[in-house]
C-alpha cells in the first residue's frame, strides 16, 4: 500500500452538508473497474451529484463553485463515507487533490481506509463541524490548516480545535510508514501465534473439501 | 469475569498488543473476489507473497453477468474475470470459477460450503462481511489496502471497538421476516447507530430463525453503520453445518462443537449499548429514501420533510424525496414500481427464494421481475423444488447466480428514474444504476409487489 505521509495543511475548505453521505456517491460502481490512479480518476469523485449526463458540470454542487474548486480539505456531516467498503472513495478524493476529512463521524470501513492512504480524518462535535460549514458557506474559499504533529485543527474563523486520533494511526501518518512491513517485523510472534491456534483450534485449517 | 461473545473470538486472535492502543488480529478466513484484483497487483509490485494462501478461498460473484445462457462480457468486465483468475491461479488459491456450480455471491457460499464457522475471525474486501456473522464468526469488511495487508501477514491491525446487543424478543406475525426485523432496527437506531461498534443480535425472534434468516439480519449491520454483527451459534447452527463440504468431521467435529458451545455471552456480560425491540409490533418494512434508515411500515406514508424540525434531516428528507419522485403524504402502498429485484447477499438464499415463490404461485407478475440465486447450488436447490417452475409461470425471470442488479458493476442495472422493488441492501442514489430509485423490501413483499405491480402489503396476499 502506498501512503502519503501527513504533517500539517492549510488549504480551502468545502462543505459537505449531507448527513450519511455513502461510498457509492462518492464514486458510483460503473468506475471501480478503473485503476487506481489512471487519467482522468479525480473526475469520477461524486461523478454523478457533480457532472450532468452530458458530462457538464452541474453549477448548483458545491465543488463546482470557483471559490471551492482548489478545496483540499472536506467539511462533512455524519456518518460520511458510509456503506460500500470501496476504497477508491479515498482514492478518488485524493485525487482531487483531497487531504483531510472533517466530520463528526466516518463511516468505519471508510475511516481505515483513509488512514491506510495518507488522507487525515478529523473526528470533532457536531455543532463545531456544523459552524465550521456555516462559515465555509457564508465565506467561500476560507482556508482551514490541519496540523497532525500538535493534533490541532485550525477552524475557518481562526479558532483552533484539539482533535483525538490513535497514536498508531497518527505515527503511521507522520511518517507515511509502509504497514505491512512494519508488521513483517512481527513474523516471529505470528509464527507462534499459528502454532499455538493450530492446536487449539485444528479444524480452522483449510483442508481439501470432501466430495 | 463474563465476557461477551464478541471479547471471547478477540481474546483467541490477539496475535500482539501494538503500540497506541492497537492489536495485531490473526485472520482465520479470507475471502476474495473480482474486486480484490487491485490488491494481488500491488503485492506483487512490493515483490511480496501471499503468507497463507491455504486460508483464502475466491470467487467471482460482483462483475459476472447473470443473464441466463451465456453471457459475454464487455472487454473491461472479461478482465476483471480473467484477472481474478490468473492471480489465483498463481498463487494456488481456491477459486470457485465460472462453470463452478459452488460459484455464487461470497457471502453466501462462504456458510454454504463450512467455510465459515463459528469463533473464527473472518475478512473480506466487501462490507457485508458481517453476514458470517450468522454462524458466530466475527466477519467484517476491509478495503483494498487491508486485503492487501491480510495476503501479506495474515494480520490485520485493528482498535477493539465497543459493542452494542440488540434484541428482539417475542415472536413475528404473518407475513414478517428476517428483511423486516434488520429493517426496523436500522431504522430505530439509524445508519450510523453502529459506527464504532460490534453488533450482537439476541432474543427470541434471532433464535427462531434459520441460518439465512440470521445471515439476512448480520448482512445489514453495516447499514447500521457497524462492521461486524453476529449472532450466538446455537443447536440451529451445529444443524446446519453438520456435512458441508469445507465442516469438520469426526473427531475435529467434536472437539469444535466443545469450543464452539463456549462462545456465548456469558449471563452478566456487559455491552457498552443495549436496544430492545419486540418482534410482535414490526410490520413488513419498505424504505422510501435513499437512506436504509428510511424505512417504514408498509402501512404508513411518506413522512413529510416540513414536519421535521432539525436542518441538516429536513434537508435530507426533501433531497430524498425529490430523487425518489415522491410526495410526502402518500400513502407507501400507492407507489407503483416499474421492476423488481430479488436477489443479493441479503435475500438470495433458499429460503428467500421459498418466500417469494409462495407469494408468486398462481399469480403473474406485472413488472419485469428478475430472480437471481445467490449460488449455482442456491440454484440447483431452488430448481429441485421446483421453485425456477413457479417463477417463470409467474412470469419471472429465473436467472444466473451473481450480485446482479444489487451493486450494479456488471452492468445489470435500471434506467435513470426507474423504480425498483429490490430484495437487496442499498438505497443509495445511484446505487441500481445512474438515477434508478430503490425502495428495499423482504422476498415475500418483492414478489407482492411484482404481481400487483406496486408496493404492497403481503399480508393481503397470504392465503
Amino acid at each position: 500500500m502506498s501512503r502519503q505521509a501527513f504533517t500539517r495543511l492549510t488549504g480551502v475548505a468545502v462543505p459537505i452538508d449531507l448527513p450519511n453521505i455513502d461510498t457509492d456517491r462518492v464514486i458510483p460502481a460503473r468506475f471501480l473497474r478503473k485503476p487506481q490512479g489512471s487519467a482522468g480518476y479525480d473526475r469520477y469523485l461524486f461523478h454523478d451529484v457533480r457532472f450532468d449526463a452530458d458530462g457538464a458540470e452541474r453549477p448548483e454542487f458545491v465543488l463546482n463553485q470557483p471559490a471551492f474548486r482548489p478545496a483540499t480539505i472536506v467539511v462533512a456531516a455524519e456518518n460520511f463515507g458510509c456503506g460500500s467498503s470501496r476504497e477508491a472513495a479515498v482514492w478518488a478524493l485524493m485525487a482531487y487533490g483531497i487531504r483531510v476529512v472533517v466530520a463528526p463521524s466516518l463511516g468505519d470501513i471508510f475511516h481505515q481506509n483513509s488512514l491506510k492512504n495518507g488522507l487525515l480524518p478529523v473526528i470533532l462535535p457536531a455543532d463545531v463541524v456544523a459552524g465550521f460549514r456555516r462559515t465555509l458557506h457564508a465565506r467561500p474559499g476560507t482556508t482551514m490548516t490541519a496540523d497532525l504533529e500538535t493534533q490541532t485543527l485550525t477552524g475557518p474563523d481562526g479558532t483552533a480545535h484539539h482533535f483525538e486520533i490513535e497514536p498508531f494511526a497518527r505515527q503511521m501518518l507522520l511518517t507515511g510508514q509502509d504497514e505491512i512491513a512494519l508488521t513483517l517485523g512481527y513474523e516471529a510472534q505470528i509464527r507462534a501465534f499459528e502454532v499455538r491456534h493450530l492446536a487449539e483450534t485444528p479444524w480452522l485449517a483449510l483442508s481439501p473439501p470432501r466430495a | 469475569m463474563s465476557l461477551t461473545m464478541f471479547d471471547k473470538i478477540w481474546a483467541r486472535h490477539v496475535v500482539a498488543e501494538g503500540p497506541g492502543g492497537q492489536t495485531l488480529l490473526y485472520i482465520d478466513r479470507h475471502l476474495l473476489h473480482e474486486g480484490s484484483a487491485a490488491a494481488f497487483t500491488r503485492l506483487g509490485r512490493a515483490g511480496r507473497r501471499v503468507r497463507r494462501p491455504d486460508l483464502c478461498v475466491a470467487t467471482a460473484d460482483h462483475y459476472v453477468m447473470t443473464s441466463p445462457g451465456t453471457p459475454v462480457a464487455d472487454a473491461e468486465i472479461a478482465a476483471m474475470l480473467e484477472s481474478l483468475s490468473t492471480h489465483t491461479a498463481e498463487r494456488g488459491i481456491v477459486l470457485f470459477g465460472r462453470g463452478d456450480v459452488r460459484r455464487g455471491i461470497v457471502h453466501v457460499i462462504g456458510p454454504e460450503q463450512g467455510l465459515t464457522l463459528p469463533g473464527m475471525l473472518l475478512v473480506c474486501g466487501d462490507s457485508h462481511t458481517a453476514t458470517h456473522g450468522a454462524l458466530g464468526a466475527l466477519a467484517f469488511g476491509i478495503g483494498s489496502s487491508e486485503v492487501e495487508h491480510v495476503l501479506a501477514t495474515q494480520t490485520l491491525w485493528q482498535r477493539k471497538p465497543r459493542t452494542m446487543r440488540i434484541t428482539v424478543d417475542g415472536r413475528l406475525g404473518a407475513g414478517v421476516g428476517a428483511k423486516d426485523v434488520i429493517l426496523a432496527i436500522i431504522a430505530t437506531i439509524g445508519a450510523g447507530g453502529g459506527v464504532g461498534h460490534a453488533l450482537e443480535y439476541a432474543g427470541d425472534v434471532l433464535r427462531a430463525m434459520s441460518i439465512g434468516e440470521r445471515a439476512t439480519v448480520c448482512n445489514m449491520s453495516i447499514e447500521a453503520g457497524a462492521r461486524c454483527g453476529m449472532v450466538a451459534p446455537d443447536e440451529t447452527t451445529y444443524a446446519y453445518l453438520r456435512g458441508r463440504p469445507f465442516s469438520p468431521t469426526g473427531e475435529a467435529w467434536d472437539r469444535a462443537l466443545a469450543s464452539w458451545r463456549a462462545l456465548p455471552s456469558d449471563a452478566g456480560a456487559a455491552f457498552d449499548r443495549e436496544v430492545r425491540l419486540d418482534g410482535a409490533t414490526i410490520a413488513p418494512t419498505v424504505t422510501w429514501g435513499t437512506s436504509p434508515q428510511d424505512a417504514l411500515p408498509i402501512t404508513g406514508r411518506v413522512p413529510d420533510p416540513a414536519a421535521i424540525d432539525e436542518a441538516g434531516r429536513r434537508q435530507s428528507v426533501e433531497r430524498a424525496l425529490g430523487y425518489m419522485g415522491l410526495t410526502a403524504g402518500m400513502p407507501l402502498t400507492d407507489i407503483a414500481v416499474d421492476r423488481v429485484f430479488i436477489g443479493s447477499c441479503t435475500n438470495s438464499r433458499l429460503e428467500d427464494l421459498r418466500a417469494a415463490a409462495a407469494v408468486a404461485k398462481g399469480r403473474r407478475a406485472t413488472v419485469p421481475a428478475w430472480v437471481v440465486p445467490g449460488s449455482g447450488l442456491v440454484k440447483e436447490a431452488a430448481e429441485a423444488e421446483g421453485l425456477d417452475r413457479v417463477f417463470r409461470e409467474a412470469g419471472f425471470e429465473w436467472r444466473e447466480a451473481g450480485c446482479s442488479m444489487c451493486v450494479g458493476m456488471n452492468g445489470e442495472t435500471a434506467r435513470a428514474g426507474e423504480r425498483v422493488a429490490s430484495t437487496s441492501n442499498r438505497n443509495f442514489e445511484g446505487r441500481q444504476g445512474k438515477g434508478a430509485r430503490t425502495h428495499l423490501l423482504s422476498p415475500a413483499m418483492a414478489a407482492a409487489a411484482a404481481v400487483t405491480g406496486r408496493l404492497t402489503d403481503v399480508r393481503t396476499l397470504l392465503r
